[in-house]
């Protein structure tokens, strides 16, 4: 089975336990294996884009140069994990002075060089496996079912950087969606920012964002709405206790056949 | 412009990266920006007066700790200026001051619910602590 | 040897205020071969003509070096001058002491040495020159417009007018261009068919112009005054000169599922069509991407319909070759596509527009019949969002839009906006703008009115993003003056799309040799004093293909093209570049280096006899250069392998001895 490195992210080990363990089983059933690398550190939750912010990037960079001594594609499943860690690399490949410092910091030896490809799980999906091979094995089709997929902003943004889809006209999540035999709804706040981590601090101003969000993809008809990150579940449900979201390794663990019934 | 208040506009340009000379005013950032009614100046207003280096009025603003980082304005701005990029050097140029985090770590348990995910925990603190 | 003057430029202080052109020309009267050296404040000036021609005569001089501006600008101005004097006009050297020297070096210093060294370059070359005298060729007297929009219409009029044949090769089945898509025309809200029509059938009646339709530039070959060039016809599986327009084939075809080009893919045609109803030539054409007939062999119907016997299934693409003196581009525009502009949703409801769009749903044969309706429902549209600046004005960094202003999209939407309110005076119009440019003949007035008698809401501030929710458009933008975020809930929105040049152009271009900027608009000889000629001699530039135009400008720009045109027409001779490739046959070996290389076919090879020491004669194959055909790019001089090919004027042994003396 084709090992891929993997990046889990501190959420997915607490409150986002369902998005590893799917990721995982769903892989598994697709024929690849996420390799979970050593030592990882949390990424950090957002990316600081100045450019004299060293430290808070370093845990980055060092999965980065793990994947790479394994010589491994990285994939990550946290929509935030997957923006802090491209962005990254991108720094590493573009701003010399940056990645300067940060060798500095790594050590001779450990250097790292940007070489290390960074994939999005939903990414590996299209681009690796195929959504056709994935509909292939599809046991359980979510027929019927209308769902709405919400890219939030870390997906798709910066573009320049993240590059995995049309920003403001994305396919992605809807392919998968369709791939998995649902009907993919599509609403115009699906790239629309749910507030983040002003949740912390600013609860209206959270609640004010996700439910305009919810609003906008259930007034195009969707039943269930399909995540990749953890806050933004978190500010959808929270401020729209009726809404159903889940996580789209969730779907897709559903589809395959591989989701376990009962205690979870 | 003051000495000090010259020294920060480059110290804010330099790391941001971002030349505001680009910006021709369209708005476009102020139109897209989802904080814009927690906002007291918007997208536009940080370019502009970081380019003419009225800046004091942005340090003690809220704005600073209103921006999500949805890079909604970065993507959209027809003239690639990123004004979420400058709207964080400014913020930078406050928190990393000795004793001027916006959020400290003592504040925290009173916000959380059990809910909550990890990662609104760090990236608040990444935005609005160092 | 050579007696050759100097004469050094201040160019005002230009030159002066960098350079020491005392310094300057006082170093270079040590220059072998100088024995006249002086400086003046415009060489280019009377007196200062005047000075070298006293001094050619004075000094008995063979050559003079001109340190001064670039070639590109005043070369023929102190050629003419050699000439008047009595001297070769090619024992002229201009050492470019202006651009090349005192604009781009900041102190006097750097700037003198360096002058000095350009001088000395020239001197050196002048030493190695020979008098050269250009070939004669005849023009061909006939010219080519390439785009029969309203800017290749005009340009063509214009040349018939003065008595020369013209042929206009547009791709489309009519010509017409763009303008004949428009309602009506600002700042005068003429009737854009009103004003087009007559003029696409005075084209049709002149019996000087020759129009080929749904017909495309295949291959250019020859130069100013000879060019020679294939023209496809593409089958339009109808007779041309039997169809008789009476549309019945258009109206019993059974495919009817095509997009209608012509109305922006807004409503469908047949696959025998028509474009519209005053086309020129008004012939039908089958679109052989629908046709049943002509994919599966069954149908049929509109050649049992067609009464004149026109259809003609087995019609296969033909390829004319005529001769021309002049080529006019005048390939025109589209809008840009909205693909990376879908903040504004167009990919996502029916509702959001462009312009061009617009023009075809309030033009009366257009797919509403002139009615404002929503393309999702029918509907007539209560408020109405333009947005300006759709891809216009981006950053050269930024991966989608245009660095530039696309100059006609103020205007226009002024129009539509002035015209939504007039006849639908229950609308709300709204117009964002980042600015409103208005710098032409009554176009500020004219938007003055949209906002003031009108009642248009103009809004400074740009649309951040258009959201579909029910059957409204939710459009989120800012309002700048006001500093507030808007939230306009709108039945229509309008993009003024940015405009780019016809995907045409740019192997045009390459056909044609000439040159282009990086948006693939083509280049000027000179932005200012030449704006509708090409570099590439006998091609000229009419329209859009230019930059962004509004009609005016467009027509203008046309009708200078053909004056420049049947300026070159009515000459019977051209004098050539005398500077053209020359084959040593004693060192040539025959190898086809040069042939191959050569982008003007200009060189051929022969069978020659040659006297060999042993006095017996061998056949070796050489080059040859047809000098009339040669442009002198001197490609050929660096792919021979044996050094048989030179270029006059600009010899090898010249090159080396200018740099000799620039690393001495």
């Amino acid at each position: 089975m084709k090992k891929v490195a993997y990046f889990p992210g501190c959420t997915l080990k607490t409150k986002a336990k369902e998005l590893d363990r799917y990721a995982r089983k769903s892989a598994e059933a697709l024929g690849f294996y996420l390799d979970e690398i050593e030592n990882w550190q949390c990424c950090g939750g957002v990316f600081t884009t100045s450019r004299n912010e060293i430290a808070t990037k370093l845990s980055s960079v060092r999965a980065l140069a793990d994947a790479q001594k394994k010589n491994q594609t990285l994939i990550t499943v946290c929509s935030a994990c997957h923006n802090v860690i491209k962005q990254t690399n991108h720094a590493m490949q573009t701003d010399e002075e940056f990645a300067l410092k940060v060798n500095n910091y790594l050590g001779a030896g450990n250097e790292y060089d940007g070489k290390t490809k960074v994939l999005h799980y939903l990414e590996y999906l299209r681009d690796e496996v195929g959504f056709e091979e994935v509909a292939k094995k599809v046991v359980k089709p979510l027929t019927g079912k209308k769902i709405a997929a919400y890219y939030g902003c870390l997906l798709l943004r910066p573009n320049s950087v993240m590059a995995m889809d049309d920003p403001e006209n994305p396919t992605i999540i809807e392919n998968l969606i369709k791939a998995l035999g649902g009907e993919a709804v599509v609403y115009p706040y699906r790239n629309e920012c749910c507030g983040g981590y002003i949740a912390l601090e600013d609860a209206d101003s959270a609640k004010k964002k996700s439910t305009s969000v919810v609003a906008s993809a259930r007034s195009h008809g969707a039943e269930i709405i399909v995540t990749a990150c953890p806050l933004c579940k978190y500010n959808l449900e929270k401020n729209n206790p009726e809404a159903k979201v889940v996580y789209f390794t969730d779907l897709l663990a559903e589809a395959l056949g591989v989701k376990e019934d009962g205690n979870e | 412009m003051s000495k000090e208040m010259e020294n920060l506009k480059s110290e804010i340009i330099r790391s941001s990266g971002v030349n505001p000379k680009k910006c021709m005013r369209c708005g476009k950032c102020t139109g897209t920006c989802p904080a814009f009614d927690e906002m007291e100046y918007h997208p536009h207003q940080f370019v502009y007066m970081v380019e003419s280096g009225d800046i004091e009025p942005l340090l003690n603003s809220k704005s600073l700790y209103k921006c999500l980082t949805c890079f909604a304005c970065v993507d959209r701005c027809p003239r690639g200026v990123e004004p979420a990029k400058l709207v964080e050097a400014v913020r930078l140029s406050v928190i990393r001051k000795q004793g001027a985090n916006h959020l400290k770590a003592d504040d925290i348990p009173a916000l959380l619910d059990d809910e909550m995910p990890q990662q609104a925990i760090v990236s608040a603190l990444r935005k609005y602590s160092k | 040897m050579q007696r050759i003057g100097v004469f050094v430029c201040w160019c005002g202080s230009n030159i002066a205020g960098t350079v020491d052109v005392e310094k300057v020309s006082e170093a270079l009267k040590n220059e072998p071969g100088v024995v006249f050296s002086t400086n003046y404040q415009y060489m280019c000036s009377q007196a200062g003509q005047d000075i070298i021609k006293d001094a050619i005569a004075e000094h008995k001089l063979t050559g003079i070096v001109v340190c001064s501006c670039s070639p590109r600008m005043h070369e023929a101005t102190f050629r003419k001058t050699a000439a008047a004097a009595g001297l070769n006009s090619y024992m002229v050297e201009i050492a470019n002491i202006r651009e090349q020297c005192s604009w781009v070096h900041k102190d006097m210093q750097s700037g003198t040495e360096k002058a000095i060294i350009l001088g000395k370059a020239a001197v050196a070359k002048v030493n190695l020159n020979a008098p050269l005298t250009p070939g004669e060729s005849p023009v061909t007297k006939r010219a080519l417009v390439i785009g029969g929009g309203i800017a290749g219409i005009q340009t063509a009029l214009d040349i018939a007018e003065a008595g020369f044949p013209v042929d206009i090769v547009e791709k489309k089945p009519t010509i017409g261009g763009k303008m004949a898509q428009l309602d009506k025309t600002f700042p005068t809200l003429d009737c854009a068919a009103c004003i087009l029509t007559p003029k696409m059938v005075d084209v049709a009646q002149n019996d000087k112009i020759r129009i080929f339709s749904y017909s495309e530039v295949e291959e250019i070959g020859g130069f100013v005054g000879n060019f020679t060039v294939k023209i496809k016809k593409k089958a339009r599986y109808v007779k041309e000169d039997v169809c008789t327009g009476c549309g019945i084939c258009t109206e019993k075809c059974p495919q009817k599922k095509v997009p209608n080009e012509f109305n922006m893919g807004m409503d469908n045609r047949r696959a025998v069509y028509i474009p519209f109803a005053q086309a020129v030539p008004k012939v039908a054409t089958i679109d052989p991407n629908y046709c049943t007939m002509l994919k599966t062999g069954k149908c049929g119907v509109c050649a049992k319909v067609c009464t004149a016997g026109a259809i003609d299934y087995t019609q296969k693409d033909e390829i004319i070759e005529e001769k021309y003196g002049a080529i006019v581009a005048a390939t025109g525009f589209n809008p840009i596509s909205m693909d990376k502009f879908d903040e504004f949703a167009y990919n996502q409801s029916k509702d959001v527009i462009t312009s061009l769009e617009f023009e075809r749903l309030t033009n009366a044969a257009g797919p509403t019949a002139g009615k404002l309706l929503r393309p999702s429902d029918g509907k007539h549209p209560h408020t109405i969002v333009f947005v300006q600046c759709v891809g216009s004005r981006c950053d050269a960094c930024a991966e989608k839009g245009k660095e530039y202003c696309s100059k006609i999209c103020c205007m226009y939407t002024a129009k539509h906006a002035m015209l939504t309110r007039d006849k639908y005076p229950d609308t709300d119009v709204y117009v964002f703008y980042i600015d409103v440019r208005t710098p032409g003949k009554a176009f500020d007035e004219f938007y003055r009115r949209a906002v003031e008698e009108y009642g248009v809401h103009y809004i400074k501030g740009m649309v951040g993003k258009v959201s579909p929710e029910g059957d409204k458009l939710m459009v989120r933008a800012s309002d700048l003056l006001a500093n507030k975020q808007l939230n306009i809930a709108a039945d229509l929105v309008v993009l003024a799309a940015a405009i780019e040049p016809d995907k045409s152009a740019r192997p045009l271009a390459t056909m044609l040799t000439a040159s282009m900027d990086t948006n693939d608009f083509f280049t000027e000889a000179h932005p200012k004093l030449r704006p509708v000629e090409s570099p590439t001699a006998g091609v000229f530039l009419s329209g859009t293909c230019q930059g962004p135009k509004d009609i005016p400008e467009t027509v203008s720009q046309a009708s200078a093209a053909a004056a420049k045109v049947i300026g070159l027409l009515a000459k019977d001779k051209l004098m050539g570049n005398p500077c053209v490739a020359q084959s040593n046959e004693l060192m040539c070996n025959g190898c086809s280096s040069c042939e191959r290389v050569c982008p003007y076919g200009a060189i051929t090879y022969a069978d020659k006899e040659f006297r060999m020491p042993d006095r017996t004669v061998a056949i070796r194959r050489v080059a040859m250069v047809n000098e009339a055909v040669c442009q002198g790019c001197g490609a050929c001089t660096v792919a021979c392998p044996s050094g048989a090919m030179d270029l006059k004027g600009f010899a090898t042994s010249q090159i080396i001895a200018e740099v000799d003396a620039i690393c001495k």
